[in-house]
């Protein structure tokens, strides 16, 4: 075995290079800058997200392990890596006005966006569970200190801590589920474990493991039950945070599911299969249901955004191709429009209001027809609505369900479509029905306009084309493993 | 059921190791209570007033700090013992890795963190920190 | 080309929404008009080569570009024109035209961005109703039939100061989500059932099949596509929405809630008319239902004082009536009904706006009457239309009533046939009923307070005292300014004379290519033919005397017939209690477990109790954290220990 991390090695992490170096020059750049330059911190930021992007390119067909195996660079992390650097890009040029009305220091924070990113990176590439778990603490330890970072905001703190506490309570179920499967196997490879785990199929000890690490995955992608500290967490945590929590974090976590379950755990796929089948059930009803009566928009994107997650497992328990690709459209479609509709929240933001609440939205079409739009086509798109996004991207898992002969859950994610309708629907209604006079001036922005418009077209082309994404995912989606790629999935 | 039964094992053994070491210390030690003993955090001195006294947060990050830089240059030892195997690209790896320690250093240092006291740092740390 | 049809109204929707707070009124309403004009001349054209074509081919397909395409699926974004189609185009953007011309005048005391943001509306209803029709599969309808919804959604809630029409509105949405619902179940069964959406080849894929005897996979599929139509054509059980519907203003009545998106479900059973004719169950279920609505909306609109709602009720009557003619199979006429009541429904609606729009906003007819002086063109076109959806011979109504009439008896449906005929009676006597007490007699020297509060129908305590934004009585009364007349004219023309397009089965032939192999069969027998159109002329006729007696000649017996069947005539104008019945039974349920056991329970109390404990009570961090400790994380942490304690009891359970 030749010693170290030899030189191509370094070539293929090259983006993530190119991230950490970012971030350092941000960090250091914030140190070094006089106060009052320090705004330009947020174009340093996008530059070293727009590099990032830009290096991804010589991988774009790239197969390969790195690292003796530590890391894979194919196109699945390829799709998940795009992902998360539109995210990130997208939640910077939403932060520019939220910081400066929150009168927060912007080093620190471009900073942990850039970590967190550079974690979720890690996740999405890793195929050994220490790569996958330091990727993970990287990410969550940035989001633990990005919930609390309004300082004098009480509920900001309080969702910090709650994060913080859940957030390694959680860690540690899945360390132990980690810990069986490198103990049942004798090594941490998920692709060595697969073949490992091929004779140990009904094993009650790789049971265990199983249940561990779905509880421990369970809490990062808000899974009922394990979903109690997202709306506490997601209604405190600062908007731009939220929205970079509920659409990075979350669809890192699924990368992270899908590297540990489909690629090392293929023999125990009736396990997890049922196991997700349950919890995406239980996921999407409880999600949408209790959103039905909130009043904080914030916290009703909250339980939404749970519903959400509930849709995407659909994908997963299917676990064929086609279901995985399901996945991976939805995720980046719901990046746009749950991103998109944070953005609204964070236009309606104002020093002396703090715009999440429903009746802040009361008349917005009136006000700023652009907006307004924005969220109805946001609120359409998250309800399944076509000719939307959302809509495609809910109709491939459906039909990903029902071509794996899972009829009862595609009928019940159906179902929980059209009651979650209503509550985005009450949005429209505040938008366009309301009076006017109650609502607050939405503050514009050239940054949150990009970030608008941006979120609005992807919403809709996708919705009209989305060919390009769903070729582009499933070609991500057969990547998956070793060799013979989707030989793991049906 | 039949592969349930090393994880029961497993789960005894656990918290069996955990409750005997309890129980037996308990059943062997032997108990000469005196005053000085039963008091919290006895360690041979006898208290002198609340233990729960609010610390300065300097102490906290110093030895934070402390803490991750010793355990970061604790990295270089076994490099150190390696270096020939390793060699030239061993020897890149760990200028890197310096390189990122050093940003770190720049920034704690730049933030005043290992400012002692004196009035012209806390005005410094004040107008990095505090904002 | 084809594409350019509903393009174009879109189009005119993006500049109304885009510049609308820069542009005059005028000019917003000439875009909309304009957009719709140049739409229906594409359709008039399309349609003409149309029917140039040879029957067996006669289809104009325009694919736009592949929309969905995984493994063995695609779905292609793709307009299709055939004879089905071709009909509703021209209804919808002739009809569309006129009721946006119409709408010029009606809308004018809008400020200038309310009135580009009406337009811009209607604009994109006529562009996602023009989808929905020339979809070539079901993808593309449900783009339509969603799209058509919102755009409802938000005309009912228009006028935003009424509180009663964004409740209106919120009705409408929810009713059709559950319709719809069961629309998307249908389409994902078809689609498992034939491995494709796309109206031709699942036609192609049932044709050989033999009907289903029983309740099969067919049955299903079409059952539930049925109940996607009962949403949207406002049949029991989800009819409750559309009379309330009426809180938009008229002209949005007329386009959308009689004309056009209201048939969208009966349009969808003739689309999928191979498939419907494959289950025999779904296809009974189809008639009765019909049939049954179209008594209950009669009978109701019978006692209704609201014009709009008397009219709102008759449009649920007629839905009525087509999905009673696609149930017994007799497709053509079910469209032909269809194409005929846009007509005089539409003329209906808009000589009712303005009948409200001159007397400043009334919509009771028990303050109307008297109305024949002072508006001329407005009697004379609403009675053409009363007259038509009678059924009095030479109109268009009794066409295509006559049609469905006919072949109902024809197709051995005897008791469908009796209730039909009975409702064609109630439908002679409601709409001269309003002809007789608004246009005849005396207008009230003053408006009457309602002398019995409780007597008032409950969703009219907030609707008719307010209309449009202005409320002020007139003395002086306007006839419909030329804006509107040209249109109420226009309809009336085509109220008397769409009927003869049936003459000598023409439309029928038209149309068999889109219901094929379904042949409509040729009933020979003249005789009975006549004996039916007699007794139906009779119905016709007698309604119109029995209303005519009641109403014109002697009030005071129809004030004795309501004392004497007091009971009867609460019950229906409370209109059979549905909305009650729905809200204890439905409704409540809902909410009370949404708010009582989700939201309360676990919401409020375990996690807002510590949010806002903390936020109000606390101050210093330590205790945020002390607090935090004893209180939820730790219940948290536990809810996530016991998913795992859930989950390992899951397989441990033998």
């Amino acid at each position: 075995m030749p010693p170290g991390i030899s030189t191509s090695d370094f070539y293929y992490i090259l983006p993530e290079l190119v991230l950490t170096a970012g971030a350092l020059v941000v960090l250091i750049a914030d140190v070094l800058l006089p106060r009052e330059r320090r705004s330009a911190l947020s174009w340093v930021t996008l530059a070293a997200v727009g590099a990032t992007l830009a290096s991804l390119l010589p991988f774009t067909s790239t197969h390969v392990e790195v690292a003796h195996g530590l890391l894979a660079v194919d196109r699945f992390a390829l799709f998940f890596k795009i992902v998360f650097l539109v995210a990130a890009a997208i939640t910077v040029l939403m932060s520019v006005r939220y910081l400066a009305i929150e009168g927060a220091s912007p080093g620190e924070y471009y900073f942990l966006i850039l970590c967190a990113t550079l974690g979720m990176m890690v996740m999405a590439g890793g195929i050994d569970l220490i790569t996958i778990f330091i990727g993970l603490e990287t990410m969550a330890v940035s989001f633990y200190i990005l919930a609390g970072f309004i300082k004098p905001n009480q509920r900001s703190n309080e969702a910090a801590v709650k994060y913080f506490l859940l957030g390694a309570f959680s860690l540690g179920i899945l360390l132990y589920g980690m810990s069986l499967m490198y103990g049942l196997s004798g090594t941490t490879n998920l692709r060595v474990m697969a073949t490992s785990f091929g004779a140990m199929a009904g094993d009650s000890r790789l049971a265990l493991a199983v249940i561990l690490v779905v509880a421990g995955v369970g809490f990062k992608i808000a899974a009922v039950p394990f979903h109690m500290w997202a709306p506490d967490v997601y209604e405190g945590a600062p908007t731009p945070v939220t929205a970079f929590l509920s659409v990075g974090s979350k669809a890192a976590s699924f990368a992270m599911l899908i590297r540990i379950f489909v690629e090392g755990l293929p023999s125990a796929s009736e396990d997890w299969r049922l196991l997700f089948w349950v919890l995406s059930i239980a996921t999407m009803t409880v999600g949408n249901f209790a959103a039905v009566t909130q009043t904080n928009v914030k916290r009703m994107l909250a339980y939404s955004s749970i519903a959400h997650a509930g849709y995407v497992l659909i994908g997963i328990v299917a676990g064929t191709s086609r279901g995985i690709t399901a996945t991976l459209v939805y995720l980046m479609v719901y990046s746009f429009m749950q991103l998109g509709a944070f953005a609204v929240v964070v236009m309606l933001r104002r020093a002396d209001v703090v715009g999440d609440e429903l009746k802040d939205f009361s008349g917005l079409a009136s006000r700023n027809p652009f907006a307004a739009f924005a969220m109805l086509l946001f609120m359409l798109s998250l309800g399944g609505i076509p000719p939307t996004a959302g809509f495609m991207g809910k109709f491939w898992l459906f039909s990903a369900a029902i071509d794996a002969h899972y009829y009862w859950l595609a009928l019940i994610g159906v179902l929980n479509s059209a009651v979650s309708l209503y509550y985005y629907i009450r949005i429209v209604v505040f938008m366009y029905v309301k009076k006017e006079t109650l609502g607050s001036e939405p503050t514009t922005s050239p940054t949150l306009a990009v970030v608008l418009a941006v979120a609005v077209a992807a919403t809709l082309v996708l919705g009209v084309y989305p060919q390009l994404l769903f070729n582009v995912a499933a070609a991500s989606a057969r990547t998956l493993g070793a060799a013979g790629a989707t030989a793991a999935l049906r | 059921m039949q592969g349930w039964l090393s994880i029961l094992i497993m789960i005894a053994l656990g918290a069996g190791f955990a409750l005997i070491s309890v129980v037996l210390s308990s059943f062997l030690g032997p108990r000469k209570p005196t005053p000085e003993k039963l008091a919290p955090y006895e360690c041979g001195m006898p208290p002198v007033g609340d233990a729960r006294e609010r610390q300065s947060v300097k102490f906290y990050l110093v030895a934070m700090i402390f803490l991750l830089f010793d355990i970061e240059i604790a990295f270089l030892y076994p490099w150190a013992m390696a270096l020939r195997d390793l060699g030239w690209n061993g020897f890149a790896q760990v200028l890197l890795f310096i390189a990122l320690l050093l940003a770190g250093y720049v920034y704690v240092w730049r933030k005043g963190a290992l400012d002692w006291g004196g009035d012209q740092a806390t005005a410094r740390r004040r107008s990095t920190i505090g904002d | 080309m084809l594409l350019a049809i509903p393009l174009l109204p879109l189009l005119g929707f993006l500049i109304n929404a885009s510049f609308g707070r820069r542009i005059s009124k005028a000019a917003a309403g000439a875009v909309a008009c304009g957009a719709m004009l140049a739409s229906f001349a594409i359709a008039v054209a399309s349609v003409v080569r149309l029917a140039s074509l040879e029957p067996d081919s006669r289809a104009i397909v325009s694919r736009a570009f592949t929309w969905i395409s995984s493994g063995d699926f695609t779905a292609d974004f793709t307009l299709r024109l055939d004879p089905l189609a071709a009909v509703m185009i021209l209804v919808v953007t002739g009809i569309g035209t006129l009721i946006h011309v119409y709408s010029t005048a009606y809308m004018h005391e809008e400020t200038a961005p309310e009135y580009a943001r009406y337009f811009s509306y209607l604009n994109l209803f006529a562009a996602f109703m023009l989808l929905l029709v020339l979809g070539s599969n079901f993808l593309v309808m449900f783009v339509g039939w969603e799209g058509v919804g919102l755009c409802s959604y938000l005309l009912i809630g228009f006028w935003f100061e009424k509180r009663s029409a964004s409740d209106a509105g919120k009705k409408a949405f929810i009713v059709n989500r559950i319709g719809d619902f069961g629309f998307v179940l249908g389409v994902l069964l078809a689609f498992v059932r034939f491995g494709t959406i796309d109206f031709q080849q699942i036609a192609r894929a049932a044709a050989p099949m033999s009907p289903e005897a029983g309740f099969g996979t067919i049955s299903i599929i079409t059952l539930l596509l049925f109940v996607g139509a009962t949403g949207k054509s406002a049949q029991i059980p989800l009819y409750v929405w559309l009379p309330d519907a009426m809180e938009g203003p008229t002209p949005v009545s007329a386009l959308i809630h009689a004309a056009t998106m209201v048939t969208a479900g009966v349009y969808m059973i003739g689309r999928n008319a191979v498939l419907f004719a494959h289950a025999p169950a779904t296809l009974t279920v189809v008639a009765v239902i019909g049939t049954a609505t179209a008594l209950m909306a009669g009978t109701i609109a019978l006692v209704q004082n609201d014009i709009k709602r008397v009219l709102a009720y008759s449009t649920v009557s007629q839905l009525g009536y087509m999905f009673l003619a696609m149930g017994v199979g007799a497709y053509a006429a079910g469209i032909f009904h269809l194409f005929t009541h846009a007509f005089f429904k539409a003329l209906l609606f808009l000589g009712s706006g303005a009948v409200i729009h001159a007397l400043g906003g009334e919509q009771d007819l028990r303050r109307m009457g008297g109305l024949k002086r002072d508006l001329p063109i407005t009697y004379w076109t609403f009675l053409i239309g009363s007259i038509a959806i009678a059924g009095v011979p030479g109109f268009a109504g009794f066409f295509s009533k006559d049609e469905i009439l006919f072949r109902t008896f024809a197709s051995g449906h005897a008791a469908l046939w009796t209730v039909g005929l009975l409702t064609a009676l109630l439908t002679a006597i409601y709409m001269f009923r309003i002809v007789f007490l608004a246009f005849f007699g005396e207008r009230p020297p003053e408006p009457v307070a309602p002398a019995h509060p409780e007597e008032e129908e409950p969703a009219a305590k907030g609707g008719h005292a307010t209309g449009p934004t202005h409320l002020a009585h007139p003395t002086h009364l306007h006839d419909a300014p030329p804006a509107m007349a040209l249109a109420l004219i226009v309809l009336a023309i085509g109220s008397v004379l769409a009927g003869y397009a049936s003459l000598g089965g023409r439309f029928e032939r038209f149309l068999e290519p889109s219901f094929a192999p379904e042949r409509v069969e040729e009933v020979a027998d003249r005789g009975l033919e006549l004996t039916l159109t007699a007794v139906s002329i009779a119905a016709a006729l007698g309604g119109i005397a029995i209303a005519a007696y009641f109403f014109l000649k002697n009030r005071r017996a129809a004030d004795r017939m309501a004392e004497r069947f007091a009971g009867v005539r609460r019950l229906l104008q409370n209109k059979y209690y549905v909305d009650e019945i729905y809200n204890g039974a439905i409704v409540q349920p809902i909410r009370i477990v949404s708010e009582n056991a989700l939201w309360k329970a676990i919401d409020v109390r375990v996690i807002d109790g510590a949010v806002n404990g903390v936020g109000e009570a606390v101050t210093g961090a330590s205790d945020i954290l002390r607090r935090l400790q004893t209180g939820s994380v730790r219940a948290y942490a536990a809810s996530l220990f016991l998913g795992v304690v859930l989950i390992l009891g899951y397989y441990l359970w033998p």
